[in-house]
């Protein structure tokens, strides 16, 4: 009896609750280490060569148009001549194809010092109304952009779809219209899923204060693609959206004319607007910025590697030499 | 005040005292919610969480959904609300039962069977054999003729041994029947604490007896929570129930003990809580201006003219709210979580299992296993901690004759047995006092053997060795005695027994031999006591000598002597001690005085030599423990020749002439004074050599060097490593240790018995040793072992493991929420400085409850070295020592690095999603990515041995990453939508991904290479001497002096206040584990260039790099 008690007092063994899993212990042996580094700069700085190659093989037109598109004599005050309904806004521009461009051919507006990344801008939206018509009272997040001023509410709400992008672009070549594909240029899954097929705009641009673009009330907003690629809010002041897509070759040295009509005004924020005609490869667009760094991280471990070797040469210290230890050393009175 | 009971009374009294309901609940049913709350909220952590949810429910500010606060939030407040209604439940449950015990009590003037809560004061209470007593009672009545029961206190004062209980003579023949109409008045104290004090007075109404007062003591109570043993049945009244019985009174609530770490982790929340507020200012003010002086120009975020009145604090409200991860919530519910599984970790260890008793080690305070791997002090109790308690009787020296000394046992010395044998008087003598000067209680089993039970172990000793010399203690009846002397029957009548006391050091019982009817005085006590009381011209010097012999070999010794009395004598003292026993005001005092008027003229029989034998293993744990650089105190009520002796022999105190001892003593305050100026001079002058200085004290200079040169001794305190304090009482254990604990030490107290349970309660840890002084120190304390051995494993190695990894855990808990808190700010300036989150509530939430919290938790299997090496190498406990792997240095590594790769994260994302990839969902997923990358990575360089579960924790998180995003991002509604997917896609993800798990770790692995070869800590030495394989040599002995870092410190004044603060601390940006730097408080003038300077010219640097 009282042997049993005993032994139910005693805990049961196993590795875990004695601590004494088996476990592997590395320590940063020089090899160890000087090795890792020599592998990770002579992975590196191959990876970054080949990004930088592929970064390089993207062709890219990039031409700033808002300062030059304001005619000399609103020079002073852009803000007037942008503001100004009875102005024309068309504005030619001449581009240079600096090598030649395969198909497909994106074709961007690139806006600078503009901040969609706000607190107020990006939660000025309603999900729920841009996917459900039942839903299009859903708008509190949207105010000021809520409803207009007999109290109707507005679809699509908030300031993301009130400050839509609303510059044109038509491009031409040699006297010969480039075809520009406005098609597609949203994320499939945001026309499947987010906004609703049978949405329609609704009060949009109606109240006093005129934003940006109009809709045309009479397409439902999953075709709306440029509101979809405007509504996907950029995390960087500077960024980049898609306006459509060239389908032909663009051969170098070819002139391309470009009729820009520069209605958004960004001259009141000192904004820049910037028409962007580029191609991809694997890496996505023009962007030396992985190629450097992983040539600068790559070349900092060989660095490191030369160091650490030197110094293993040169000064070389026993790992785990007892006499190191302090207690071992007679103490010098 | 006094109470006055009147017995088996039913009308009176009732209103005037309690009744004997218990409670020891904390709460009520009504009161638990607000109470509690109350509790969990006056944490500061806590209140601030609450800040922060409370603000969250402002959609205006809020950057993420209140839920992600509020759910953890209301978790963390349910899960300890719970494990305290579960405890007061508990509480309640063991309360009612014992509430609605049933018990015999006298109603209306029969026994009714009623529940123990009913009784009430004056109630005559019937108990049985083996009943545990509902009440304090005093004894009426018991089934014994001699009116005598006995009890077992084992609840009340943890002694096992059974104690004898009378009937005051006033109730003396009593007929059972008669019993239950007995009346009369007691008058009693108030109720109090005090378990061995009762004065108070019986007066009986007629007809029984007379009107004489019948003075009571605590020999005629049966205290609540003691069992009636051997006896029948017992009656007795009650006169303190409920919650005011002795045992009521004492129960305390006992404080909650608070680690050394607890506390820094406090104070470092603390300063990331101020630095939050600054950022938060910072980054207000800027919001404001620029969105006065920007934000109005883009049109597109339509800012009104003219805010509501609040507006200013809008901004900053949101940059509180985007920092308040900065302090993580996680980090309790995880400290709780390994707390308790290096709790289990200590009460599973097979190691640690008394293998004689089959006691394992236990925690019962779950929450302070990292102290034990910063203890520098460690106060011992002597007898049954260091030693057995195993008391045996090895030597003795009779009439001047040594026997024992050539085997060294006396039993079986040939020479002794042959003089028993042949009657040499003074040697049958001896044996006779040995055997029956004591209050033993011999126990006849069926089977004719005796056992005895004593309440000291040296009477037992000497009883048992009397009777292996043929001198058999066999039965106790009443007051006759039963000797077996050589099979002759023998019996001798107890006509009084003069109490021990700890102030008379002695004992004696006056008996009368029952075949001549000769009354003789038996005495045994201390030397000191009974010496003195020789007749005039009796040669004690031999006896003197043999006491010193004796005590040189560590033995205990006890003085044996006796006188015939003369009938007159006899009668004329008796009537005088029984007045002083019937005194109210100074009892013991008269009652001393009165003994010592019968204790003088002794004719010295001879003197026993008793052994404690020390615990197997104590020399080398506390050797070891002293390379650990823990200072050893001893702390015991011995006295200065056996302790010093013991001190000796489990290598306390090196001999001479390595060691060196220094006396204080004396007995008035002139010399006291004198001798702690001597001491401590002495002390100045030899510390710089290697030299083993203690100073031994006794309890009378210690309490006037306490009471009035407390800061001189606490110098010597500071300066000794080494310290024996004899004849020390229970409370001056407890101001011993309080000293320490002033000067900042952590200390560990350690001990068995009842007497060393303030000392264990007031100590940082309490450990007691479930030993044979009963199991009262065990319970009161934190941790209990079976034997002191296992110390050595407790701090070493639980003690030391525990340390590391909290000191990892919490430090990392807090680098992960800076990181991610970094990127917030970051961005923050990206974005108009208006608020907004990059990161999603949900992966903000995941974050911290999942990417990050189960990784860390799987180092609670860490081991930087192995048990066997730490056993090596003690001193490598250092580094634990005064927090030297957690402090404001060591977290400003991981906060440097938190820093670095908050920026790496930061850089390489915007610059590789920009342009056509810089959707904010996307850029937010590439970041946390790259975070939960990175803590992988981290993890990894940080922990030093991979278990499997270590794998599957660190590179399964990182696939489940992957699989919660995945799914998340398969749901239409979400708002990352198809992100995941997309990203996972693109070779510039992976790409970015491995850049900055590059870039973030590289440097940190260099340093840490750099710094483990070329700088590395005695930690690293020994963990590469370790893997490499082959014996680890430790040549020399030389133990890390933290504190010689003062001693050597001309800078630093010899003041208290400086003892921590002069250790030095190295700053050591970007990597954390530092092992130099030392706590340092954030006290005003704490300057960094103190430390700095106090770095250069600091001992430990010297002992280290020398």
């Amino acid at each position: 009896m009282d042997d049993k008690k005993k032994n139910s007092k005693k805990p049961k063994y196993s590795q875990f609750s004695q601590q004494e899993l088996p476990a592997w212990k590395p320590i940063l042996t020089p090899g160890w280490v000087i090795a890792t580094f020599i592998t990770i700069g002579a992975l590196f700085i191959p990876i970054g060569l080949i990004a930088l190659a592929a970064s390089d093989s993207v062709v890219e037109i990039v031409d700033r148009y808002d300062d030059q598109c304001v005619p000399d004599d609103y020079g002073q005050n852009p803000e007037s001549y942008i503001q100004n309904p009875n102005v024309k806004k068309t504005c030619t521009r001449t581009l240079k194809v600096p090598k030649k461009m395969v198909a497909p051919i994106f074709v961007y507006y690139q806006l600078e010092n503009f901040y969609q990344n706000h607190r107020r801008f990006v939660k000025s939206k309603s999900d729920k109304q841009l996917r459900d018509p039942d839903d299009e009272d859903d708008t509190h997040n949207c105010f000021p952009e809520d409803y207009t001023a007999d109290d109707e509410p507005i679809v699509p709400c908030g300031l993301i779809a009130w400050s839509l992008f609303n510059d044109t672009y038509k491009l031409s070549s040699r006297g010969k219209a480039i075809d520009i594909d406005k098609k597609g240029i949203a994320w499939k899954s945001d026309m499947e899923a987010k906004f609703g097929s049978n949405v329609y705009p609704k009060n949009f641009q109606k109240g006093g204060l005129i934003g940006g673009a109009k809709l045309n009330e009479k397409i439902p907003l999953s075709e709306q693609e440029d509101l979809i690629v405007w509504m996907r809010t950029a995390a960087l002041p500077k960024f980049r959206k898609l306006y459509g897509k060239i389908n032909t070759d663009l051969d170098a040295h070819e002139t391309i004319t470009a009729e820009v009509e520069n209605n958004y005004n960004t001259y009141k924020f000192g904004g820049r607007k910037k028409l962007v005609l580029s191609t991809t490869t694997w890496i996505g667009g023009k962007n030396d910025f992985l190629g450097f760094a992983y040539i600068a991280v790559g070349g900092l471990c060989l660095f490191m590697a030369i160091n650490f070797i030197l110094l293993y040469i040169f000064r070389p210290r026993r790992l785990g030499d007892p006499s190191y230890l302090s207690w071992n050393r007679q103490p010098i009175a | 005040m006094k109470r006055f009971v009147y017995v088996n009374d039913d009308d009176l009294s009732h209103e005037l005292y309690c009744d004997n309901r218990i409670s020891n609940r904390k709460y009520t049913l009504l009161n638990f919610l607000p109470k509690n709350l109350w509790e969990q909220f006056s944490r500061f952590m806590n209140q601030y969480f609450l800040l922060i949810a409370c603000l969250q429910l402002w959609p205006l500010i809020t950057p993420v959904n209140p839920a992600s606060t509020w759910g953890p939030l209301i978790f963390i407040f349910a899960v300890s609300a719970t494990k305290e209604a579960w405890d007061d439940y508990n509480r309640y449950l063991s309360d009612k039962k014992a509430n609605e015990k049933e018990v015999w009590v006298v109603r209306q003037g029969s026994k009714k069977l009623i529940q123990a809560q009913e009784i009430h004061v004056g109630n005559l209470v019937w108990l049985r054999e083996n009943d545990e007593v509902p009440c304090d009672l005093v004894l009426l009545g018991t089934s014994e003729p001699q009116g005598v029961c006995y009890v077992e206190t084992a609840a009340l004062d943890g002694e096992t041994d059974l104690k004898t209980r009378n009937i005051p003579p006033a109730c003396m023949g009593i007929d059972s029947d008669l019993l239950h109409k007995i009346k009369g008045v007691i008058e009693c104290p108030q109720p109090d604490k005090d378990i061995r004090r009762f004065d108070a007075n019986l007066r009986l109404f007629p007809p029984f007896l007379d009107n004489d007062v019948c003075p009571l003591t605590i020999k005629n109570t049966i205290l609540q929570s003691c069992y009636l043993r051997n006896t029948d049945w017992a009656c007795g009244v009650a006169v303190y129930t409920g919650n005011e019985t002795k045992m009521g009174m004492s129960r305390g609530v006992a404080e909650p003990k608070l680690t050394a770490m607890d506390a820094m982790i406090d104070k470092l929340t603390g300063a990331i809580f101020i630095f939050q507020i600054v950022v938060v200012i910072v980054l207000g003010i800027a919001g404001n201006i620029w969105k006065d002086t920007e934000a109005r120009k883009h049109w597109y975020v339509l800012y009104p003219d003219e805010g509501p009145w609040y507006e200013l604090l809008i901004i900053p409200l949101r940059f509180e709210l985007l920092c308040s991860i900065m302090i993580p919530i996680s980090i309790k519910v995880s400290l709780d979580l390994v707390k308790s599984l290096y709790a289990k970790f200590i009460d599973w260890d097979k190691q640690m299992i008394d293998l004689e008793t089959g006691t394992s080690a236990n925690a019962t305070n779950t929450a302070i296993s990292e102290d034990l791997g910063q203890v520098e002090y460690i106060l011992t109790d002597k007898t049954g901690t260091l030693t057995e308690n195993k008391m045996i009787f090895k030597r003795c020296c009779i009439a001047g004759t040594f026997f024992g000394n050539e085997n060294g046992d006396a039993v079986k010395d040939v020479e002794l047995l042959n003089a028993i044998n042949t009657g040499l008087p003074d040697a049958i003598r001896f044996l006779t006092v040995m055997a029956i000067c004591n209050t033993v209680i011999p126990i006849k089993s069926p089977s004719g053997r005796v056992s005895y039970k004593a309440q000291s172990q040296d009477e037992e000793a000497l009883v048992r060795a009397a009777a292996s010399l043929h001198m058999v203690f066999v039965n106790k009846n009443a007051n006759i005695l039963e000797i077996n002397f050589n099979g002759s029957l023998k019996q001798y009548e107890v006509l009084e027994y003069l109490e021990f006391t700890s102030d008379r050091k002695r004992m004696s019982v006056v008996v009368r031999d029952c075949d001549d009817g000769k009354i003789m005085l038996l005495s045994k006590g201390a030397d000191e006591t009974i010496l003195p009381c020789a007749y005039a011209g009796h040669q004690t010097k031999t006896f003197s000598e043999a006491v010193d012999q004796y005590a040189q070999m560590g033995l205990r010794t006890l003085c044996l002597a006796w006188r015939e009395l003369s009938e007159v004598e006899y009668q004329d003292w008796s009537v005088m001690f029984k007045e002083a026993n019937s005194t109210l005001v100074d009892r013991e005092w008269r009652v001393a005085e009165v003994c010592q008027r019968l204790e003088h003229d002794l004719e010295i029989l001879g003197v026993a030599a008793i052994e404690d034998r020390l615990q197997d293993g104590v020399p080398e744990t506390i050797e070891t423990l002293r390379k650990a650089g823990i200072n050893f105190w001893m702390l015991t009520g011995d006295k200065q020749n056996t302790a010093i002796q013991i001190a000796l022999s489990c290598n306390f105190v090196s001999p001479e002439p390595k060691g060196q001892l220094l006396l204080v003593n004396g007995k008035t305050e002139d010399e006291v004074s004198r001798n702690l100026e001597r001491v401590l001079l002495t002390m100045r002058i030899t510390k710089a050599e290697p030299k083993d200085v203690a100073f031994v004290i006794d309890g009378w200079a210690l309490e006037i060097a306490l009471k009035y040169y407390r800061k001189a001794f606490t110098e010597l305190a500071i300066l000794s490593r080494t310290a024996i304090c004899c004849r020390v009482t229970p409370s001056q254990k407890a101001q011993l240790v309080e000293l320490l604990k002033s000067c900042d030490y952590r200390t560990l107290a350690i001990g068995d018995g009842g007497n060393d349970v303030r000392m264990i309660q007031q100590a940082d840890i309490g450990v007691g040793i479930s030993g044979r002084e009963g199991l009262q120190a065990a319970r009161a304390a934190d941790y209990s072992i079976g034997k002191f051995r296992f110390l050595k494993r407790l701090i070493l190695v639980h003690g030391r493991y525990s340390y590391n990894r909290t000191a990892f855990l919490s430090q990392y808990s807090f680098y992960k929420s800076l990181l991610i808190c970094f990127i917030q700010i970051f961005f923050s300036f990206i974005s108009g400085v208006s608020g907004t989150s990059l990161f999603n509530s949900v992966s903000l939430m995941a974050y911290n409850v999942f990417y990050t919290s189960v990784p860390v938790l799987v180092s609670v299997l860490d081991k930087d070295l192995t048990e066997k090496t730490v056993m090596q190498h003690p001193q490598i406990l250092f580094y634990c020592q005064a927090g030297r792997l957690l402090n404001p240095t060591t977290f400003a590594g991981w906060f440097g690095r938190a820093l670095f790769h908050a920026i790496v994260v930061f850089v390489i994302t915007i610059h590789s999603y920009a342009f056509e990839k810089s959707g904010l969902e996307e850029v937010s997923m590439v970041a946390l990515s790259g975070c939960v990358w990175l803590q992988a990575f981290v993890v990894t360089l940080e922990t030093n041995s991979f278990t499997l579960l270590q794998h599957v924790a660190i590179w399964g998180n990182l696939v489940v990453f992957y699989i919660i995003n995945w799914i998340v991002s398969a749901v239409p509604q979400a708002g990352m939508y198809t992100i995941m997917h997309r990203l996972c896609m693109q070779p510039s993800y992976w790409n970015t991904m491995f850049l900055i798990v590059a870039a973030g770790m590289g440097p940190v692995l260099a340093l840490k290479y750099f710094r483990y070869t070329y700088k590395s800590s005695k930690i690293n030495i020994l963990q590469q001497a370790e893997r490499r394989g082959g014996p680890i040599l430790s040549l020399g002995n030389m133990e890390p002096q933290p504190r010689s870092t003062l001693l050597d410190n001309d800078l630093a004044p010899l003041s208290i206040s400086h003892s921590k603060n002069s250790r030095n601390s190295v700053f050591e940006p970007l990597l954390s584990d530092s092992p130099n730097a030392v706590r340092r408080s954030f006290g005003p003038g704490a300057t960094f260039d103190f430390f700095q300077s106090q770095s250069k010219s600091s001992s430990y640097s010297r002992n280290k790099d020398k």
